[in-house]
């Protein structure tokens, strides 16, 4: 059996009091797109902070390929790409600057020119454009240029389809299949339907804690 | 055995049941020692030679301003121990002791104005230590703004711990520097009593009131914690049924 | 999102990732910063204009004599400085955290050390330097005797980089914060304190005709006791605040 690349063991996760999830467990396999679903505010954006590292919070285990998470912080993150809901991306700059910087800040690990990631995601020709000319889909798409230059083996994405048009977002489901196909992995959250077959479905509402403490219950 | 210990201090549960019984001795301990040594300085102390009975205030000026540094380092220590362990009872301690520290450095400041009056005959002098105890208090307004200032309890604590860790590597080198801007500006000519050459007489009942001062900085340092314990564990079984028995 | 040809990109396992270095993240984002900075040129402007201005009030609220300003010019600048310094420290790390690009920041595969070490010499590139830079032009404004113009700008040079090493602690707590602007300013000034006494003794004393080296030399161990300390301060307090 091969190992998975991400394991999750009874991770139990409490802010601002509240327990937003417990006992949960998740195995992460090489070839695994993953959508974590449930209702606002159940903690998906908190399990996607526990899983990019921003966030230690937790109680129970994370493991990278079988050791623990918080011993190999900087291997992971090596073979970590995140794009958040917040694209990341500085207005003041040009997407090709934007890109450099990204790869630059990832050890210059890159798997295409930046020209030809921008081109991917249908941004030829804007490369040395200011991003305060760009509409939202566009800064969003300078955002997921990112996915083509990147070798990570770990993809963490926060509402990818967020002002993508209908013809971007079936690309997009093209190019993680491709991914996992290659033996990486994607965990994303999503509001919107996929048409992707091969997708895991985890829904956090489960692992709500079944009863919460109230003080109606002793009076 | 001795990190079971240790983590067994780290449960807020287990503390709140320990120091129960400690409260009223702590609270007799204090009063009692504040008493004497007030009764002491204040009625059978003689007065000083150049100041008469004006100087008196001492017997709150110095235990205050003395518990003013020891408190910031309580709160520091006590944040650290937080940040490092994640111990929940430590950032509790930390966040009680913030604003208890600023109460008593406000309090040396004040007292250290009134005694300035009579002595300089200005209710303001920029002396050294005066200074180095307003760069003080300000230090402390700085970790209580921080901590008020987050909604979420654990970031307000973690934050204000680095900041109390900051200002810790801070303070000596804020108490050096107006020392010295001190000396460069103002020939010492105006100088407090100091320590060493006080008489016996005034020197044991101001020892009382140090060590009732301290006594009492615990007190409140504790029931302040118990109180922060309460609302903080306000959702788990045994503060509900803790509730419900009284 | 063009028809691809994926056998253009490397493969996934194809390539192994080597172990990270420092260096390339750090000219990364110092090059992103200052690239940002001089984009945003006529903000750069604000902090040196803040100084002038203040200056000016000096004479009008108090004497246009020059003994009299002689007198308060070496405290003067150095308190406008340190008050121009505090004011444009609110945007050092919130513009990243605003637009995502701080989550980046923090998980790249290096030590968060470097990078915060890259984006607080930026503000100090378009802060501390002009400041000291300005200084003389201050110094003619408030009759500064001829003697104090070198130790102003020695001190200044040295001074402004601990004002924004410590500076970045205070921006780094308050980043998720909506109003961080004036609480940066409380938190930050009482730590200002030491580099204020030797930054203004320094040239007051070259005036007075007295060696300023001293002070200079403290000026210089506060400068290395910051670049190591705070930037390691303000990566931590990052890590805290971001899940504010």
């Amino acid at each position: 059996m091969t190992q998975p690349l991400i394991e999750l063991q009874a991770l139990r996760c409490e802010r601002d009091e509240r327990v937003l999830f417990e006992n949960l467990d998740l195995k992460v396999m090489p070839g695994d797109v993953v959508q974590i679903e449930g209702p606002n505010g159940c903690g998906k954006t908190t399990l996607l902070r526990l899983l990019t590292t921003t966030s230690t919070d937790y109680e129970g285990q994370i493991l990278w390929c079988g050791a623990p998470l918080k011993d190999q912080r900087l291997d992971y993150l090596n073979k970590l790409l995140y794009v958040g809901h917040l694209p990341g991306v500085k207005k003041a700059l040009t997407p090709r600057e934007n890109l450099d910087w990204f790869c630059g800040v990832n050890q210059g690990h890159q798997r295409c020119t930046i020209e030809s990631a921008l081109e991917e995601v249908g941004l030829f020709g804007f490369e040395d454009v200011p991003c305060h000319h760009l509409s939202a889909g566009q800064l969003r798409r300078v955002a997921l240029a990112r996915l083509f230059l990147t070798p990570a083996r770990v993809w963490v994405l926060d509402e990818p389809f967020t002002a993508i048009d209908k013809q971007g977002v079936r690309n997009l489901e093209n190019l993680m299949a491709e991914h996992a196909a290659g033996g990486g992995c994607v965990l994303l959250t999503t509001h919107q339907d996929m048409s992707m077959s091969a997708v895991r479905k985890i829904n956090l509402e489960e692992f709500k804690p079944q009863s919460e403490w109230s003080a109606g219950d002793i009076v | 055995m001795a990190w079971q210990w240790f983590h067994r201090l780290g449960s807020p549960r287990w503390f709140f049941e320990k120091t129960n019984a400690w409260i009223p001795w702590l609270a007799a301990i204090s009063i009692s020692l504040l008493i004497v040594g007030a009764v002491w300085g204040l009625a059978f102390a003689p007065a000083d030679m150049k100041q008469g009975n004006s100087y008196r205030i001492i017997y709150i000026h110095v235990p205050a301003s003395f518990l003013a540094l020891a408190g910031y380092y309580t709160m520091a220590i006590s944040g650290a121990i937080g940040l490092i362990w994640k111990m929940k009872l430590a950032d509790m301690v930390m966040k009680s002791a913030a604003p208890i520290g600023a109460v008593l450095t406000f309090v040396a400041l004040i007292t250290g104005a009134v005694w300035g009056k009579p002595t300089w005959g200005t209710w303001w002098v920029w002396d050294a230590r005066i200074t180095s105890m307003l760069v003080l208090f300000f230090l402390y307004l700085g970790v209580i703004a921080l901590q008020e200032a987050y909604q979420n309890q654990d970031t307000a604590n973690k934050a204000s711990a680095i900041l109390a860790l900051v200002g810790t590597v801070n303070i000596p080198i804020i108490y050096k520097s107006v020392d010295w801007w001190y000396t460069l500006h103002q020939p010492a000519t105006i100088k407090f009593t100091s320590e060493s050459t006080i008489h016996p007489t005034m020197l044991y009942p101001l020892l009382v009131m140090v060590v009732g001062f301290y006594v009492f900085y615990a007190l409140v340092l504790l029931m302040r914690t118990r109180t922060e314990i309460l609302s903080r564990e306000k959702k788990t079984r045994w503060v509900q049924e803790l509730a419900v028995k009284t | 999102m063009s028809a691809r040809e994926p056998q253009e990109r490397v493969s996934l396992q194809a390539q192994p990732l080597a172990t990270p270095g420092i260096g390339a993240g750090f000219w990364a984002t110092l090059r992103r910063d200052v690239l940002i900075a001089f984009r945003h040129r006529g903000e750069m402007a604000n902090p040196i204009m803040f100084l002038l201005m203040v200056i000016t009030m000096v004479p009008l609220g108090i004497s246009p004599e020059s003994a009299v300003l002689a007198n308060l010019a070496p405290g003067m600048i150095w308190v406008v400085a340190l008050l121009a310094t505090l004011l444009s420290l609110d945007g050092l790390f919130r513009s990243d955290f605003e637009d995502g690009s701080l989550e980046q920041l923090l998980m790249s595969p290096q030590p968060l050390y470097f990078q915060v070490l890259a984006k607080v010499l930026v503000h100090w590139l378009v802060t501390g330097l002009p400041l000291t830079v300005m200084a003389p032009i201050l110094g003619v404004m408030l009759s500064l005797p001829s003697a104090g113009y070198g130790p102003l700008m020695a001190s200044l040079l040295l001074g402004t980089g601990c004002l924004s090493l410590i500076g970045a602690i205070g921006a780094a707590l308050t980043v998720a914060l909506r109003k961080g602007g004036i609480l940066i300013s409380l938190i930050i000034m009482p730590l200002y304190v030491p580099v204020l006494i030797f930054g203004a003794s320094a040239v007051t004393s070259a005036i007075d005709g007295f060696p300023m080296s001293g002070q200079l030399a403290v000026l210089g161990a506060f400068l290395a006791l910051s670049v190591i300390l705070a930037p390691l301060a303000a990566a931590g307090a990052l890590r805290i605040s971001v899940n504010g």
